[in-house]
């Protein structure tokens, strides 16, 4: 939504603004100097100044802008259309009802976000006006930051951040280089290396940058952070020299230079055109389901309302068709309003009726969830069981609006990498043509040095493979993209290697390469530095070699490999290449292929990371050829990425094959044990990673996501190749449905697949094969359907070789199947980002690998534990809070409009207001608001300590389940039924009846008639009266806040009704209130039908909830009355486990099975259970049960047939 | 170092709020508490039901029909809208002490008082003595703002217009004779209507603030003449007009008229023959309205009204039926489970 908007924004901008804009690349003069005539003809550009403006609103256009921005939301504009229809119709409440709860919204927000931007104009312009140092005709001047213009040369200092985005030119580092933090811009800490032009690297005076007469030639800016192509043509002599430009050779702005001490660089994009400006887009909003059906009700209500006004417009004129009604002589009609036509007069009267019953769409609703989500949001932030010690990072909340969503997740999308497990490697063992190397790493507790620590497992090699082995070791020394980092208070590195006297680090983007590099040096090979392009390595004879770094070839994603090309100091040519097992060994010639290759699979069942190396010697001519592949396609502009891959593709072939490594990731402490909750809390937990099968399987056993039982099916490459997909699918699809006898699943089977343990692998070829929509068979096409239904009997799903779009296509699949199920996506790296945004709850972990994930989720988490607290505590909470939330805002708005409806029926359907402008317009506002926004915000209906210690509670909230249709009909229901108490036991109390204050005669206040005002304020004490008794009967967790906010706003209600009738104000023009609230209360029949109708309305609710909870208790309720029983000790000393199965005579009195799937016994769900039923019969060896299921598993076996006589827990498997 | 202090300044507040760990009571709606509960709650109402119906049991009420739609009713005569200054005589009889104080009441029966046209047609500026809005009164008392010749009306507006005028006097016949039962008419309207909310204008006599204005169209006689007996009983703080100005909740509804509290009834009406003398004024029937007259008694809870003891009563046994209901359910399921 955000990017098509963006590309919109950009197409039309381009229409406005002209056509130079249209220019796919732009030229920029350094130093604003015209290129030397008749170079070639450069059209020229104009850009835009460096000012950058991220306030919204100027002077002028504050008011209007806001005021169109604000009524934009659906609240504020029903609030705007029924305050404008009360200005220009007679209505029944005064405009002011709607027009000042409006207004002070509208002032409220307006003067926020007005204070809001006052302060991004306070910012902008500091930074626009924040000086910067410019060269000029070989002088640096100072210069505000907002007057910078594309071209200029500018000084950037050490810990200075850069103003615009920049071309490095040179740097006070000899080597060209600097180093950046991007920390404001994606939250990375760590440094990185930027690279200056070659060429001009040597020019650091500003004399002789000036003196540089080149111009960049560029695309026009894009969001991508990381990506940049260019290309800098220099006009040395008459032939121009042209050089690439990447990514590396662009700072940008708001990144800050470090422990550099100064550098020129060239401005190439300003003001609102820089990377960061355009990455200050908004994300596309996500809404949760609850939201979703909260708006089905409004519109349910609003239907209601209408119809409400149209049966009474009806009945209007339908009872009025006796004249004498219509217009009795007591109450004649002004002669205008006789002569207006007849269908103007019922159009009017609609709109009256809707203006008096406008108030049954809780308005105020949207504005209490709101601050409900907001304030929610806190308590995870404060979370102190989701703080990290190690990291010192606490829960981040992106976005407050999905709370609820975390307690309805059923399918959970996680990383491997970083997620489950720690992304911190080492180094176990490698291997070179089959012999297995492990260096020894502690030796009592000290790091032994050099070759003694080197253990040879198999059988020395013989003098061939000693030239491997030499290579090898080179290979891994040489092909990496690890910085060796000298200084000592480098923050963000952890990996510290002492070494002599200073200490130095390597660091890189990718931590393998580090563990990979770290372990070459235990064996002997350190890798000093790089140093005027070479790479110097002290081998084991502690001799230094060097080696000419030439080319690299860096890694992506899709290749899965990197290579470098070095020319070691004997003039020889090699290309070193290491990758992924499945990237290297189509492409290798020679070499102990084999030996290899089972040591990697050796190692990937271990659950092993393995990387291969291959190299490729090159003569002088090959390089030459290499050469020229490169430096075209680094020159290109257009598509430089694709041309790079295919020259790379070209120059990566003919490898010998030299041997391969195997690197360890630890689980994530506890990762185990949050996975198997997950599963237990009825989620399907899916692995999404890039790793190899076999490394990623055995992790995926390591953290018990498959068990020793589970049985696996496998959709993999190696299948297809024996089977056609076809076969494969329908094998496998057979497979798993045979065991529910063949029996179609139906919607709820996302939840009750609970006992069936399948788990399946699939591989990314695969998945994009299942995928691929096939045209010239349609019967073929539903293979994506066959796939989802073998998914949705799998509780466990691994996905490997995944590409990280491929992620979110298998996230995006789920979302778009038939159930519609709620998905959740966690992931640390950039590669997760895709899947994060697509899923309807994006989980970042802080992890090593960079903010990006952390960046773009909704809730950012330090560790993946976390992750349970998250769901099973905080998303529960959420979840019931925002359900009861919304269910009772439309309880509490039938209960109060509805009587003045009924009342429309005694008062000749004119629109006569039951209730004083005064309860109307404060009603929702402060008579009913507080209590429940505090149990939004705090009701526990369980023990913390049992929501985590029992998952199978999340169950009980699953698929909705407390906002589904007859839950929300029961709830208006009752509405209905409280309304009716209400208004028909005041009704009869004043119906023809000397309904009086006490009659004595003692003072002259006797027999006092009361009015239609005392009848509409006792009709409204008792309505709030039994709102607020309703909301204290489910209130489970009473806090001294809450007593103090429920007695405290009835408390509230009376004395501002004293007050209100109590004083003659002088701003009223009526005073029909005067004294009417304490005349009722000073009349014993009003006291008595006051507490009579509070309790008859609070009672069927009352029946209803204990016979319920005595019926059919869900696992929630019996796990309160358990609680209740062992005085909330529960937690410490109970199993659970016989909380969830009713017991054995419980079963044969109700007479059902019903109970039998014991986690979640639904009372809705008979249809469920029922199948549920036949299947445990039919396949119960198939199951597996939790610990927790022992008690129901007990129970199906007594039921199942006299054989297993009184089978007691032991049976679970 | 610099680390250390940024982890402690990262940390979460650990306070009992912050972590959702404050002190709090559960309770919890089982059948163990709800059940005696209801037991009590239903004791209790049948309680109070059982004396509010005896006691609205005790309360004598007598209704008479005077509208004359009947031919035979004696008010027949006066029910047709052109006789003018019609008075007619309604004789009943008491059997028993009808005991005091006893009230009476008149009632209107398919009497929208509660219009809202008809209930904002008022001016409560001027009724509470202002005398600018004695000149031009509030736009809402429309049509009754101003009279054909643009004169202002006051008091203004639909309601005011609409006073009820009939008056009645009623006779106790003893032996033949007629003797006149005194009303009291004193305090029959809120205190606070009479003493705060309407006042007349500080201006004596009372009639001189009247000047340039006209009486309400329906009215025979202004405002100020609304009582000649008691000079202090007129203009907006007559007690008639106070109480009339009191809009009714619900169409059917009864107004006090006056008390009986003096004299030789001081006790209540004693049976016997009594005869009412109506002055027939206010019409009704062209909206298909009755007129009646109540006299009634009261006790410590009020007019008779059985809806509330019956209404307790009924609410009372629901409950102790619940529990009973509820026991058996909790008899029948809870137990085992606790096997």
């Amino acid at each position: 939504m955000g990017m098509d908007f963006s590309t919109l924004r950009t197409l039309i901008s381009r229409y406005c603004v002209g056509e130079e804009n249209w220019v796919d690349s732009r030229t920029v003069y350094i130093g604003q100097r015209e290129p030397p005539p008749g170079t070639e003809a450069f059209i020229q550009q104009r850009f835009p100044d460096n000012r950058i403006t991220s306030s919204k609103y100027t002077f002028w256009n504050f008011i209007p802008k806001n005021m169109f921005e604000q009524f934009r939301r659906v609240a504020n504009f029903y609030f705007l259309i029924i305050f404008l229809v009360q200005l220009i119709i007679d209505t029944p409440t005064s405009p002011i009802t709607s027009g000042l709860p409006l207004f002070f919204v509208i002032t409220v927000t307006a003067i926020k976000q007005g204070y809001e931007d006052w302060l991004r104009h306070k910012a902008d312009n500091s930074v626009n006006q924040c000086p910067v140092h410019v060269v000029q005709h070989g002088k640096v001047v100072r210069k505000q930051s907002r007057k910078l213009r594309v071209g200029d040369v500018v000084l950037v200092k050490e810990d200075e951040s850069f103003p615009c985005d920049l071309i490095l030119l040179s740097s006070s580092r000899d080597d060209g280089t600097c180093f950046v933090t991007t920390a404001s811009l994606d939250g990375e800490s760590s440094h990185k290396t930027y690279y200056a032009v070659q060429d001009t690297k040597a020019y650091n005076t500003e004399k002789e940058i000036d003196s540089i007469h080149a111009t960049i030639e560029c695309e026009q800016p894009q969001p991508d952070l990381y990506k940049f192509v260019g290309r800098i043509n220099f006009y040395m002599d008459s032939e121009p020299v042209a050089r690439p430009l990447g990514s590396e050779n662009l700072l940008l702005r708001g990144a800050t230079l470090k422990n550099t001490e100064f550098i020129y660089a060239v401005a190439i994009y300003t003001g609102m055109e820089t990377k960061m400006a355009l990455n200050y887009q908004s994300k596309s909003q996500k809404r949760s389901a609850v939201e979703k059906s909260m708006n089905a009700y409004l519109v349910v209500y609003l239907c209601i309302l209408i119809s409400k006004a149209i049966v009474n417009t009806v009945m209007k004129y339908v009872w009025q068709a006796d004249p004498n009604r219509d217009e009795p002589w007591y109450n004649e009609r002004t002669e205008t309003e006789r002569q207006r036509h007849i269908v103007i007069r019922a159009f009017t009267d609609f709109l009256a009726f809707m203006v008096l019953f406008n108030y049954i769409i809780p308005v105020s609703m949207y504005v209490t969830v709101e601050m409900q989500k907001f304030l929610g949001s806190y308590f995870i932030m404060w979370d102190d069981e989701m703080f990290d010690e190690e990291l010192g990072e606490r829960a981040m909340v992106n976005t407050s609006d999905l709370n609820e969503e975390l307690g309805q997740v059923e399918y959970v999308f996680t990383d491997k990498t970083g997620t489950l497990t720690e992304n911190n490697m080492e180094f176990i063992e490698c291997c070179v043509d089959g012999h297995v190397y492990v260096p020894h790493v502690i030796c009592n507790g000290q790091v032994m040095p050099g070759a003694a620590s080197m253990d040879m497992i198999d059988t020395s090699p013989g003098p061939d493979a000693r030239e491997h082995e030499e290579l090898f070791f080179r290979a891994l020394c040489l092909c990496h993209t690890v910085q060796v980092k000298e200084e000592e208070t480098v923050d963000g590195i952890k990996h510290g290697i002492h070494q002599g006297k200073s200490t130095s680090f390597y660091i890189s983007s990718s931590p393998d390469e580090v563990a990979l590099v770290e372990g070459m040096k235990k064996l002997g090979f350190t890798y000093l530095r790089l140093k005027d392009s070479h790479m110097e390595i002290l081998n084991r004879e502690d001799e230094i070699e060097r080696f000419e770094l030439l080319e690299v070839l860096t890694f992506d994603s899709v290749r899965r490999r990197m290579s470098v090309i070095v020319r070691s100091s004997s003039g020889r040519l090699y290309l070193f290449c290491k990758g992924a097992d499945s990237a290297i060994f189509p492409r290798v010639i020679s070499g102990k292929v084999d030996q290899v290759r089972a040591r990697v699979e050796h190692n990937a069942v271990e659950g092993l990371r393995t990387l291969c190396v291959a190299y490729r010697p090159l003569s002088q001519e090959q390089y030459q050829e290499v050469c020229q592949l490169l430096s075209g396609a680094k020159l290109a502009l257009q598509d430089r990425d694709k041309r790079l891959a295919e020259a790379y593709d070209l120059i990566e072939k003919d490898l010998i094959l030299l041997g391969a490594t195997a690197v360890e990731d630890r689980l994530q402490e506890k990762a185990a044990d949050t996975i198997e909750s997950l599963h237990k809390a009825g989620m399907k937990v899916w692995v999404l990673t890039g790793d190899k099968m076999e490394t990623a399987a055995a992790t995926c056993y390591a953290s018990k996501l498959f068990h020793r039982n589970t049985q696996i099916l496998e959709l993999t490459t190696k299948r297809t190749e024996e089977q056609s997909l076809h076969d494969v699918l329908f094998d496998l699809s057979r497979t798993v449905l045979r065991q529910h006898g063949g029996m179609t699943r139906d919607t709820f089977s996302g939840l009750s697949g609970d006992c069936t343990d399948y788990g399946l692998i699939i591989d990314g070829a695969t998945l994009s094969a299942v995928l691929r929509p096939t045209h010239e068979d349609s019967n073929s096409g539903n293979y994506k359907e066959i796939f989802l239904e073998i998914c949705r009997n799998c509780s466990a799903v691994l996905c490997c070789r995944m590409a990280p779009l491929q992620k979110a296509q298998i996230v995006k699949l789920i979302k778009a199947s038939k159930e519609h199920p709620i998905t959740l996506a966690i992931g640390d790296g950039a590669n997760d980002v895709s899947m994060i945004l697509e899923a309807h709850v994006g989980i970042g972990i802080m992890g090593k690998e960079g903010r990006q994930a952390a960046r773009n989720s909704d809730y950012a988490i330090p560790k993946f534990k976390h992750l349970k607290k998250m769901l099973l505590v905080h998303g529960h909470y959420y979840y019931i809070r925002i359900s009861e939330l919304v269910q009772y805002f439309f309880y509490k708005n039938v209960c109060f409009i509805f009587p003045q409806f009924l009342y429309q029926f005694f008062c000749g359907f004119s629109q006569q207001p039951l209730y004083d402008t005064a309860y109307l317009t404060l009603y929702n506002i402060s008579f009913t608001s507080l209590p429940i926004l505090l149990y939004s915000l705090i009701e526990q209906h369980i023990n913390m300590d049992i929501l985590k210690k029992d998952p199978s509670l999340y169950r009980d909230i699953a698929k909705n389940s407390l906002l589904r249709w007859p839950i929300f009909i029961y709830w208006t229901l009752l509405g209905v039924y409280d309304a009716i108490v209400m208004f028909f036991g005041a009704y009869f109390l004043f119906d023809n009846t000397t309904f009086t204050s006490n009659g004595q005669l003692m003072t002259t206040n006797t027999q006092m008639m009361f009015g239609n005002w005392t009848f509409g304020t006792l009709v409204f004490t008792v309505l709030v009266f039994t709102v607020t008794f309703k909301l204290a009967l489910d209130t489970h967790y009473w806090t001294w806040i809450n007593h103090f906010v429920i007695w405290g706003s009835l408390i509230f209600f009376v004395v501002f009704s004293l007050l209100w009738g109590g004083i003659i104000w002088p701003f009223l023009n009526y005073q029909r209130m005067y004294y009417v609230f304490m005349q009722m209360l000073s009349s014993g029949p009003a006291w008595l039908s006051i507490i009579l109708l509070i309790a008859a309305s609070l009672l069927p609710d009352v029946v209803k909830k204990v016979i319920w909870r005595a019926l059919w208790p869900t696992t929630t309720e019996r796990i309160q009355n358990a609680d209740k029983l062992y005085k909330g000790h529960l937690s410490e000393f109970t199993p659970l486990a016989s909380l969830h199965a009713p017991s054995k005579a419980g079963h044969h009195r109700r007479g059902s099975g019903t109970q039998r799937n014991a986690p979640n016994p639904r009372r809705s769900e008979a249809f469920t259970k029922k199948i549920m039923f036949t299947r445990w019969q039919k396949t119960p060896d198939y199951c597996t049960f939790t610990p927790l299921l022992r008690f129901a598993d007990g129970t199906r076996h007594t039921k199942q047939g006299s054989a297993y006589n009184g089978a007691g827990p032991e049976t679970s498997v | 170092m610099v680390k250390k202090e940024q982890e402690i300044a990262n940390r979460p507040d650990n306070t009992a709020f912050t972590q959702q760990r404050l002190p709090a009571w559960q309770p919890m709606l089982s059948a163990g508490i709800v059940i005696p509960g209801f037991v009590l709650i239903g004791l209790a109402f049948i309680g109070i039901g059982v004396a509010l119906f005896v006691t609205s049991r005790s309360i004598q009420v007598m209704e008479l029909d005077y509208t004359g739609v009947e031919q035979t009713s004696p008010c027949f005569r006066c029910s047709d809208p052109n006789v003018k200054n019609c008075v007619c005589l309604l004789d009943f009889s008491i059997d028993s002490l009808f005991k005091g104080p006893v009230f009476f009441y008149y009632g209107l029966t398919n009497y929208f008082q509660n219009y809202r046209r008809y209930g904002v047609s008022k001016d409560d500026d001027q009724l509470s003595g202002n005398l600018d809005s004695f000149i031009s009164p509030s736009d809402t008392c429309a049509p009754y703002e101003f009279d054909s010749n643009n004169k202002p009306i006051v008091p203004c507006g639909s309601v005011a217009n609409s006073m009820f005028n009939d008056t009645f006097k009623l006779y106790q016949i003893i032996s033949g004779a007629k003797n006149q039962v005194p009303f009291d008419g004193k305090g029959i309207a809120w205190w606070t209507d009479y003493n705060v909310k309407y006042r007349n204008p500080s201006v004596t006599p009372l009639r001189d603030a009247f000047n340039g204005t006209v009486k309400p169209l329906f009215w025979p006689r202004p405002a100020y003449e609304l009582d000649p007996s008691d000079p202090n009983n007129n203009g907006f703080i007559n007690q008639d007009f106070l109480v009339w100005m009191r809009r009714a909740a619900l169409p059917d509804f009864r107004k006090l008229y006056r008390r009986i509290t003096e004299g030789d009834y001081t006790q209540g009406l004693p049976a016997g023959n009594y005869s009412l003398e109506i002055a027939y004024n206010y019409p009704v029937l062209s909206f298909d309205g009755r007129k009646k007259v109540v006299l009634s008694n009261v006790s410590w809870m009020g007019g008779k009204n059985e809806f509330l003891g019956i209404a307790y009563l009924v609410i009372g046994s629901l409950c102790i039926v619940m529990s009973i209901v509820m026991l058996i359910v909790y008899a029948k399921f809870k137990f085992p489970e606790e096997e």
